[in-house]
């Protein structure tokens, strides 16, 4: 485990750039996230936002720049993936819960099969990851019983089960009607309340405003305004003032 | 024998049929072990191992199994291997059904939803980890209702292994004809045998893909 001096941010992106095909999706995108840190990435559709996400993660590779999280050089070839994937937690949108598992058995798999934790030990966990995002009764279950803000809140668990430094969320409320949004961003500020560093991206306006230390805008591959939730309010670029504008804000 | 059909052509013929069902047995064992091999390497990081087995598919899927009963006889005979009819049919049997359940495979392995292969991947578990333990399980789900429903395609294709002497049912019905001479009456009991093994496994593998159908929806969305 490397350790990060404070003043080192967690996860840092330095002139990303990235293409899928003749789509120029990141062009020079830079931000970094300092620990204990919330961060919100928003944008339209297409900005390149859960692209910028997911190289975090190394789901996508860069064709160019600079990422390091945790200490890990995420844009080299030889980046040690499992290690870096111990130290980023991720949440979907779709979930993507095991389905053949139970509750329990989708989160002690990867203690057990990757830190090689003891059965009982790991099981312990699992009631104290769900107790969490207040799902303890849910332990025995498979994912088909519960609704679908009960199993993002279960992928939520399964997630901190592996104690990451730092947690990405890429659009999870956005499969979720209203009701089962607030049930699951409830538990991200409580998360957000115990000093987890997090990176999310999210269409939730209002909640980004509200538990988010800095937003990160982006508009067609690029980074166009960052700073506190204030700059929602008071944006200075064209670019945000037309996409707080319309309607965006209200959610 | 001669004369009428009695009790003892019955029991050859049921000798014949359990060879049937035995050389099924082998061809589906061999078959399967080949076959999942085949499947992983169809899907292997490696571009030699994918192209090589996608290859392998290919040479076996364009040659009939008649063919490939007689390469394996004769072939085991030209390098100078005496091999029983026995061994002949169950290693060609197997090398084709290995081709067909190693694609039918893939084909569920890849059916499993990109998501659940990134979920595990973002929880650090490595590429065997991910397989046996997030895709495989849900795989083996979609996979079997067409694996039973290949079985009855395997049980009928063994009766080309009467060509290389082997004496399952068909060759035991051609050899009590030889001495009955009564064509329509024999093969009417040897495709109502073949009915009987066949129709089981059908109506099986039908349950299993309604059973399926039920459970489709509880896989995670793509």
């Amino acid at each position: 485990m490397q350790q990060n001096p404070s003043s080192e941010p967690i996860v840092s992106l330095r002139d990303v750039q990235k293409s899928f095909g003749p789509l120029r999706v990141l062009d020079g995108v830079s931000f970094a996230v300092q620990r204990g840190e919330v961060l919100a990435l928003i944008g339209r559709s297409g900005s390149g936002k859960s692209t910028a996400l997911r190289c975090i993660d190394r789901f996508e590779k860069v064709d160019g720049g600079e990422i390091v999280v945790c200490g890990h050089r995420v844009d080299r070839p030889d980046v040690d993936l499992r290690a870096l994937r111990q130290d980023v937690g991720i949440v979907f949108q779709s979930y993507n819960l095991f389905p053949h598992l139970t509750i329990e058995q989708n989160i002690t798999l990867a203690p057990c099969a990757v830190k090689g934790m003891a059965t009982a030990q790991a099981r312990d966990l699992a009631r104290k990851v769900l107790a969490q995002v207040g799902l303890e009764e849910k332990l025995h279950a498979y994912p088909e019983q519960l609704s679908g803000g009960q199993q993002q809140r279960a992928a939520i668990a399964r997630s901190l089960a592996m104690q990451p430094k730092v947690m990405l969320f890429d659009e999870i409320t956005s499969a979720l009607d209203p009701e089962l949004t607030s049930e699951v961003l409830k538990v991200i500020e409580q998360l957000a309340a115990d000093g987890m560093t997090m990176v999310m991206v999210t269409h939730e306006m209002g909640f980004a405003k509200g538990i988010a230390d800095r937003i990160v805008f982006m508009h067609r591959g690029k980074v166009h305004e960052t700073g506190p939730a204030s700059i929602l309010t008071s944006p200075t670029t064209p670019e945000l003032t037309q996409f707080v504008g319309t309607g965006n804000l209200k959610s | 024998m001669g004369g009428h059909l009695n009790i003892n052509h019955l029991m050859f013929l049921g000798q014949g049929a359990l060879w049937t069902i035995g050389l099924s047995v082998i061809a589906l064992i061999g078959g399967g072990i080949v076959g999942f091999v085949i499947a992983l390497a169809r899907i292997s990081p490696l571009k030699s191992v994918r192209i090589a087995s996608a290859v392998y598919v290919q040479l076996i899927q364009g040659t009939p199994l008649l063919v490939i009963l007689f390469l394996g006889y004769f072939g085991f005979a030209a390098i100078g291997l005496k091999v029983s009819p026995l061994a002949a049919a169950g290693a060609s049997l197997t090398l084709y059904v290995a081709a067909y359940l190693g694609e039918i495979w893939r084909g569920c392995i890849e059916s499993v939803p990109k998501p659940q292969w990134e979920a595990a991947e973002g929880l650090a578990l490595s590429r065997t980890q991910r397989m046996m333990k997030v895709i495989l399980p849900q795989a083996i789900r979609i996979a079997t209702p067409p694996t039973v429903g290949f079985m009855v395609q395997i049980i009928k294709n063994t009766s080309l292994a009467s060509v290389v002497g082997f004496v399952e049912l068909m060759r035991s019905g051609q050899i009590v004809n030889n001495s009955l001479f009564e064509p329509f009456a024999i093969y009417a009991i040897i495709a109502v045998t073949y009915f009987a093994m066949c129709y089981p496994l059908s109506l099986f593998s039908q349950k299993l893909e309604k059973r399926m159908g039920r459970g489709r929806s509880n896989l995670a969305p793509a």
